[in-house]
């Protein structure tokens, strides 16, 4: 079996975001970067799919020379190799990143024949796009289910579970097939360091594609403006028990 | 004046909310033109549209649509904005209504921005979107003779305009390939527990619980409060508790009367799950941690020590 799976180096943001002085960017003179919870999970399945069936997967960013590490941090855990569509750093919408990626599966299936499963994050962590997975789809002819939380392969069919008002939603698909997932489909693993050791050594396939013009074309950030609270402080330790007491029973939950 | 067409999602004879609202912000882009509301298969929430701002309705109806199928929905709002000569396609900023109007802008070949809390027509026509789960938005212009957008949820209004409209039923064309992405079985929720999204009170906890046995005290408060479990994703990750009671812009989205959030930093990420709280009560041993300046009150402490006092004090309240 072969797996593709795709993840966005994105800033790893926690307090108050900053931007940078043009507005198009988060400041990230002081943050990390990392893959999105939804895209680490996807990592994690793709390589317990082939743990399962045996084949090989691979991991694939369109991102900065930098979303390196990303594509390494995917390959210590398990990912046999990687695809790196190296931008210069500006921002690609949904629809042109899906467009890249759909250029580099054509590229990789002409040579190493079908990717049985293409693993995509539900949205991407900082654009929420909702959307290069099913255009992935659309574009090679193969079905796309969403929002998925639990993924089982057999026989050449896909059956995947998706969380709805009281229950899950079962559908199963005919591989090859793309698949959105969600964070808690999985409990990804951490990298182990011989697993970091052989990452470097692990093969990396990079281009360039052109970026296209932006249909849907972003100009601004704008940090939304919340209404800066003040806590008010009901005490200290164990003694402000009864304050809490008497707060729940002024606003009747208790 | 614009022609727009609103995708409807339903659920057991009801529009969704958030489709109302969708409806709301599609009246508003008509600016007097035509509000055409699509619906699948649910003749009785087709029935209710014209009140919520629809100036038309279409009811499409297939034996095969019984169950959810996301590229029929798409092929058949698709072929429809086609036909109406739509300049706008909106529907619902949910996990259903992005994932059908992607389909459907993949299909048409156009652009699609999810999550929009504003939209200015114009050339081109401007939106404003979330991004990081509404922590950060995004202003961008579409270039697109027609524009699909999702309604970000709980921005709109839905108005209750008082007025009617006709429904017409049709069977839309669908192949097998529309047909090949279905729900063919449903598994049910396990019973019992308190569902988290639905919940009055919901207790959380975060790290500062220290390891998966840290979590008695939150558990044995949520008890005592008829309350729903939470916590952060440092804990889920951690495997202390499952990822079903993470709160966040990748877990789940809560709005109780009391958000109880003990050992949680606040993270933007974590706030993005449960800013529609009502109050939120911080323990937290940091005077100066981020969810001090989102909560209503705090409790400056150990958790470990904060908690079991509360539970105390409230068996002892009970008792007298
Ligand atoms: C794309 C993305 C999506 C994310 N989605 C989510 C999400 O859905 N939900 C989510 O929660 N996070 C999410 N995160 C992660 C988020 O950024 C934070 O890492 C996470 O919320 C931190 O969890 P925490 O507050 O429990 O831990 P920490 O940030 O480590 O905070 C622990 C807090 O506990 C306090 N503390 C420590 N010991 C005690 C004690 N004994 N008593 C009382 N207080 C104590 C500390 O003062 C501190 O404030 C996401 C991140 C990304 C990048
Ligand atoms: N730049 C990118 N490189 C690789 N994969 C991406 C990129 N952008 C988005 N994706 C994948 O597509 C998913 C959905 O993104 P989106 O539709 O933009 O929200 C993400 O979770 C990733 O798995």
């Amino acid at each position: 079996m072969r797996v593709l799976v795709c993840v966005k180096r994105v800033p790893a943001v926690a307090g108050l975001i900053t931007l940078t002085e043009d507005e198009r960017a988060i400041d990230t003179k002081y943050v990390g970067f990392q893959v999105g919870p939804h895209e680490e999970c996807a990592v994690e399945e793709a390589v317990r799919l082939v743990e399962a069936h045996g084949g090989e997967s691979v991991v694939l960013t369109l991102g900065p020379a930098e979303a390196l590490e990303q594509l390494r941090e995917a390959m210590s855990i398990g990912a046999n190799r990687a695809i790196h569509l190296v931008t210069d750093g500006a921002d690609w919408d949904a629809e042109s990143t899906a467009g890249a990626i759909v250029g580099a599966i054509r590229a990789d299936e002409a040579a190493n024949g079908p990717f049985d499963v293409v693993l995509v994050g539900n949205e991407a962590a900082d654009s929420g796009g909702y959307q290069v997975g099913v255009r992935i789809a659309r574009a090679l002819g193969r079905p796309a289910v969403t929002g998925i939380k639990g993924l089982s392969v057999a026989d050449g069919t896909a059956r995947a579970e998706q969380e709805a008002a009281s229950g899950r939603n079962v559908f199963e698909v005919k591989l090859p097939a793309v698949v959105a997932v969600l964070e808690g489909i999985n409990l990804p693993r951490y990298p182990s360091v011989p697993g970091r050791l052989r990452a470097k050594s692990k093969p990396v396939a990079s281009s360039s594609p052109d970026r296209p013009a932006q249909r849907l074309e972003m100009r601004r950030l704008v940090v939304p403006a919340t209404e800066a609270k003040q806590a008010q402080v009901l005490g200290r330790g164990a003694e402000a028990a009864q304050a809490v007491v008497e707060l729940l029973s002024s606003v009747g939950v208790l | 004046m614009a022609t727009v067409l609103v995708l409807v999602t339903t659920a057991d004879g009801a529009a969704d909310k958030v489709a109302l609202q969708a409806l709301a912000l599609g009246r508003q882009l008509a600016d007097g033109g035509a509000v055409h509301a699509l619906v699948i298969g649910d003749a009785a929430a087709a029935a209710e549209l014209g009140a919520w701002g629809a100036s038309s309705v279409h009811l499409a109806q297939h034996p095969q649509l019984d169950a959810p199928a996301p590229d029929a929905a798409a092929r058949i709002l698709d072929d429809l904005a086609g036909s109406l000569g739509a300049t706008f396609v909106v529907g619902p900023g949910t996990e259903e209504g992005n994932t059908v109007l992607a389909r459907a802008a993949a299909r048409a070949g156009l652009p699609f921005a999810a999550n929009c809390s504003a939209v200015t027509p114009g050339s081109p026509v401007t939106v404003t979107r979330s991004r990081w789960g509404g922590s950060l938005l995004e202003e961008a212009a579409i270039h697109a003779d027609r524009v699909i957008l999702t309604a970000a949820a709980h921005v709109f209004e839905a108005v209750d305009t008082g007025g009617s409209a006709d429904v017409a039923a049709f069977t839309p064309a669908l192949d097998d390939a529309d047909l090949a992405v279905r729900v063919v079985g449903r598994v049910p929720a396990p019973s019992g527990g308190v569902s988290l999204s639905d919940a009055k009170v919901v207790v959380s906890g975060g790290r500062g619980a220290g390891s998966a046995d840290g979590f008695g005290p939150v558990v044995e408060l949520a008890g005592l409060l008829g309350a729903a479990v939470g916590c952060s994703r440092a804990v889920t990750i951690a495997g202390w508790r499952p990822h079903t009671e993470q709160v966040g812009q990748t877990g789940t989205k809560i709005a109780p009367e009391l958000y109880i959030a003990a050992g949680v930093s606040g993270a933007t990420q974590h706030l993005a799950g449960c800013k529609g709280a009502k109050r939120i009560l911080a323990i937290n041993k940091d005077p100066e941690a981020p969810i001090m300046t989102a909560a209503d009150y705090a409790v400056i402490g150990d958790m470990a020590e904060v908690l079991p006092a509360i539970s105390a004090a409230i068996r002892r309240a009970r008792g007298a």
